[in-house]
């Protein structure tokens, strides 16, 4: 194969050289912060500091506090677990996926991303432990232990697959992440200017020798990683569809879960990485490793799965008039046209109109446009969990028990917390850990790899 | 300096393309116990070195496995062997039920086990005593230059070529890399004062924890106890009702549900007089009357009503049944025995109700008769 054809135009701009690199990317961690930094943590502890106001007379009076009452029984709590579980998929789907298609641009933003996706399932995995009502026994309900009432949980239930799922989501995501951190560290560590700082990395690096006898087996070892994450991730969203649609209610029933599941999870997912990340490449001056282009190339995602999340919005209402079901029919006419209308299109047109902007290349590089876009999808993506979740249980087969759910002043602390503490773990990451991988940005700057002139 | 002991003589480059040409060179020359040290993974580098590829798939495709087995036989083993449920009509062992949680425990497996096999069994890490650490090579190394690294203990190791070797493939610079004296003449001791230290505040910091947990956190509100609930048990005292007793006294004159008055309280005679066995000592009746004297009478009187209490030298002895005295009395007074007790022995108007009472009486002639038999009973 000609090097012509396959010679790629650089993802890192100006062929910085590669100490500069590790003073631009380890200077947040050696640095003080500006008051903005400040502020802006001000700001999320201040949304974290809400939500565990609503957390704790959760606790201390029950969730009667919450909107849930027979029969959406399934409320925000859901909503926020799906929402914030599907921002984390973007994380793996940029560190696995986008690695195993050998796409060189995932480089300077798939650190952030797994963080983000880390982030994003410890989130998430706070609203189905408060959910249970007893968070502090929720262990007990959730995992299979021998017990007094020689008991096990049900493994027919896709309520259990999803403990499965989102633990090892978790913990695979966790290890990947720190596997990619181990040579930064060693980085980190030898720069050190500090007694304490080399401490804390050297034990971090667990004493990383950047040695090729090492290098060998942890490039196979990353290349398995990414191969096991990509099903994996898939998996997660899918089992998390599961939960609605092997249930029997109409407007749950649908074979088109899984796939429409996936594609809302990173069609959210990125719009949040994209959001992230440009305040992120401004603060900490990282535009020539983050850049325009790859913010272009994740708005092209962001229109490619936009498009599949409006092809299954569609593909449902055809299957519930093909079907023949008429509770099936009535669920999506109100769906789109009931109490719950106001929700529905607030969701279509922020997941399906809005982001077809995107087509012209003019928006796809402005920085505010895409911001605002991306913004946009996530309102779209909150609500379409919840036109799922609410319309469904609201109106199902018996009219006499059909009600109208709105949500409490906690439900909405309880949002606002979610993001919070989200926002909150970010800015601590920045500061604390490189947020861009050195040694994976190192390899792919130009001259970085040998030339392979002589052997030719 | 010369006394330190010589771990390995390092070279720096600082282009990938002299370091790819000086490993091959090394290589070439024979040397075995070399290793390159990059900032990132160089392209080419295990061929360079002779390398193979990686094996390290097979980890996780034996803990895949591994992870699989151990899922199915977990929930199998859960649902149809330990404690087997009919769920919605489903088989005991519903496979497509276990596909999810399959999947997840084969790729949890596969992944823990990769990195663990690798970072602690292939590196042997955590290993922050190598000698290479704190050297300016490694500081290089970590950061933007190429080093190679020959050890001691190649056995063509011979400093001076070497050196000449370097210098003729254009290393930027060369150094020697010692073991640390203290590193090598460290001796772990158990009784190391400050590992001593450790142990001792792991240890309270663990018990006031535990502590604090068990007796003072779950106690705090909003826990609760079921054995805790605002309302009053038998035998407590209650501030709500009179005689600060839980329990209230029945309205005057109540009657316990089946109770009827016994009209010859302290009058055994009358009752041995007036009353009169409405029972006929039918196959019934009889059955009853064992069942119920096997129940409440044979402890202290024996099976037979012969006296041979099976509470012997514990509780006094009663008179044998089959006395002429007992013989000659008429149900009416036996049963007034059974109502009001005599001497030790308590009523036992609660335990049995009046029809048992003239059942047992029935039994208890049965057996009287039995020990007198007369020639004409075995007719």
């Amino acid at each position: 194969m000609s090097s012509e054809y396959t010679q790629e135009y650089s993802v890192v701009e100006g062929k910085p050289s590669l100490r500069s690199l590790d003073e631009i990317i380890s200077k947040p961690l050696n640095t003080k912060p500006e008051l903005k930094y400040y502020l802006a943590l001000l700001l999320t502890l201040t949304m974290l500091g809400i939500g565990a106001i609503g957390l704790s007379f959760s606790l201390y009076y029950g969730t009667g506090l919450w909107g849930n009452n027979n029969p959406v029984g399934w409320a925000w709590p859901i909503v926020n677990f799906v929402f914030w579980i599907g921002i984390g998929h973007a994380g793996t789907l940029i560190s696995a996926i986008l690695f195993l298609f050998r796409q060189k641009w995932r480089t300077g933003i798939a650190r952030f991303a797994e963080a983000m996706t880390i982030f994003a399932v410890m989130t998430a995995m706070i609203f189905p432990i408060i959910h249970t009502g007893r968070p502090w026994v929720a262990a007990v309900y959730l995992l299979p232990y021998p017990n007094q009432h020689s008991l096990w949980v049900n493994f027919n239930s896709p309520l259990l697959w999803d403990v499965f799922a989102v633990s090892t989501y978790f913990t695979v995501s966790f290890v990947f992440w720190y596997v990619g951190l181990i040579p930064d560290f060693a980085t980190l560590r030898d720069r050190a200017s500090t007694k304490i700082k080399k401490v804390i990395y050297s034990i971090t690096s667990l004493g990383w020798r950047h040695s090729n006898r090492h290098w060998r087996h942890y490039e196979m070892t990353y290349l398995i990683l990414a191969g096991l994450a990509t099903p994996l991730v898939l998996s997660v969203h899918t089992i998390v569809s599961f939960d609605f649609a092997v249930s029997q209610l109409p407007g749950w029933h649908t074979t088109i879960f899984p796939p429409y599941f996936v594609a809302g999870a990173v069609f959210s997912g990125f719009a949040m990485v994209q959001n992230v990340l440009i305040f992120v490449r401004k603060i900490f001056n990282y535009e020539h490793i983050i850049t325009v282009d790859t913010l272009e190339k994740m708005n092209k995602i962001i229109l490619l799965t936009g498009t599949m999340v409006g092809y299954a919005y569609s593909m449902e209402f055809f299957i519930a008039w093909y079907s023949g079901v008429n509770a099936e029919q009535f669920a999506f006419v109100n769906r789109a046209f009931g109490n719950y209308s106001w929700a529905y299109w607030i969701m279509f047109s922020c997941n399906v109109f809005i982001p077809q902007l995107f087509w012209f290349k003019k928006i796809r590089r402005t920085i505010p446009f895409m911001f605002v876009i991306a913004v946009f999808v996530n309102i779209g993506m909150w609500f379409e969990r919840f036109v799922i979740t609410v319309t469904s249980l609201s109106k199902d087969f018996l009219p006499s028990s059909w009600a109208y759910y709105s949500p409490t002043i906690v439900d909405f602390s309880l949002l606002i917390g979610s993001f919070g503490l989200f926002f909150t773990m970010v800015l601590l990451f920045a500061k604390a850990l490189p947020a861009i991988s050195i040694a994976e940005v190192k390899a792919v700057v130009d001259g970085a790899q040998p030339s392979h002139h002589e052997e030719h | 300096m010369s006394e330190k002991k010589l771990y390995s003589y390092t070279a720096l480059f600082d282009t990938p393309d002299k370091i790819i040409h000086a490993v091959k060179s090394v290589a070439e020359k024979g040397y075995t116990k070399y290793d390159v040290n990059t900032p990132y993974p160089l392209h080419g580098m295990d061929d360079a070195m002779n390398l193979k590829k990686s094996k390290i798939g097979w980890v996780t495709l034996v803990f895949g496995l591994l992870g699989t087995t151990a899922a199915v036989s977990m929930m199998g083993w859960m649902m149809a062997v330990d404690y087997p449920l009919v769920i919605g009509g489903k088989p005991f062992f519903p496979l497509p039920s276990f596909g999810p949680i399959m999947f997840e425990l084969s790729v949890l497996f596969g992944a823990l086990a990769t990195v663990g096999v690798m970072l602690f069994v292939l590196f042997k890490f955590p290993n922050n005593s190598h000698p290479m650490h704190d050297t300016e090579y490694m500081k290089n190394v970590s950061s933007d230059k190429y080093g190679i690294s020959i050890e001691a203990i190649d056995p063509k190791y011979n400093q001076d070529e070497i050196i000449t070797l370097f210098k003729g493939l254009g290393a930027e610079s060369t150094a020697p890399i010692y073991f640390d004296e203290e590193e090598l003449n460290f001796k772990p001791t158990i009784l190391d004062k400050k590992f001593l230290g450790f142990l001792a505040v792991v240890a309270v910091i663990t018990s006031l924890s535990v502590y604090g947990t068990m007796n003072i956190a779950l106690y705090l509100p909003p826990f609760n106890w079921m054995d805790d609930q605002g309302k009053s048990l038998p035998q407590q005292t209650s501030e709500v009702f009179e005689r600060n007793s839980s329990m209230l006294q029945p309205v005057k004159g109540t009657v316990a549900r089946g109770f009827i008055p016994y009209k010859f309280d302290k009058q055994p005679e009358l009752a041995g007089k007036l009353l009169v066995n409405p029972l006929l000592p039918s196959e019934e009746n009889l059955k009853i009357g064992k069942r119920k004297f096997d129940i409440y009478c044979s402890p202290c009187h024996g099976y037979l009503a012969e006296g041979d209490s099976r509470l012997r030298d514990k509780f006094p002895n009663p008179p044998s049944l089959h006395s002429e005295k007992v013989r000659n009395w008429t149900d009416g007074r036996i049963y007034h025995v059974l109502v009001e007790g005599q001497n030790v022995m308590p009523s036992y108007s609660k335990q049995l109700s009046r029809n048992e009472r003239w059942a047992v009486i029935n039994y208890v002639r049965v057996l009287q008769r039995s020990f007198n038999a007369k020639e004409s009973d075995l007719l």
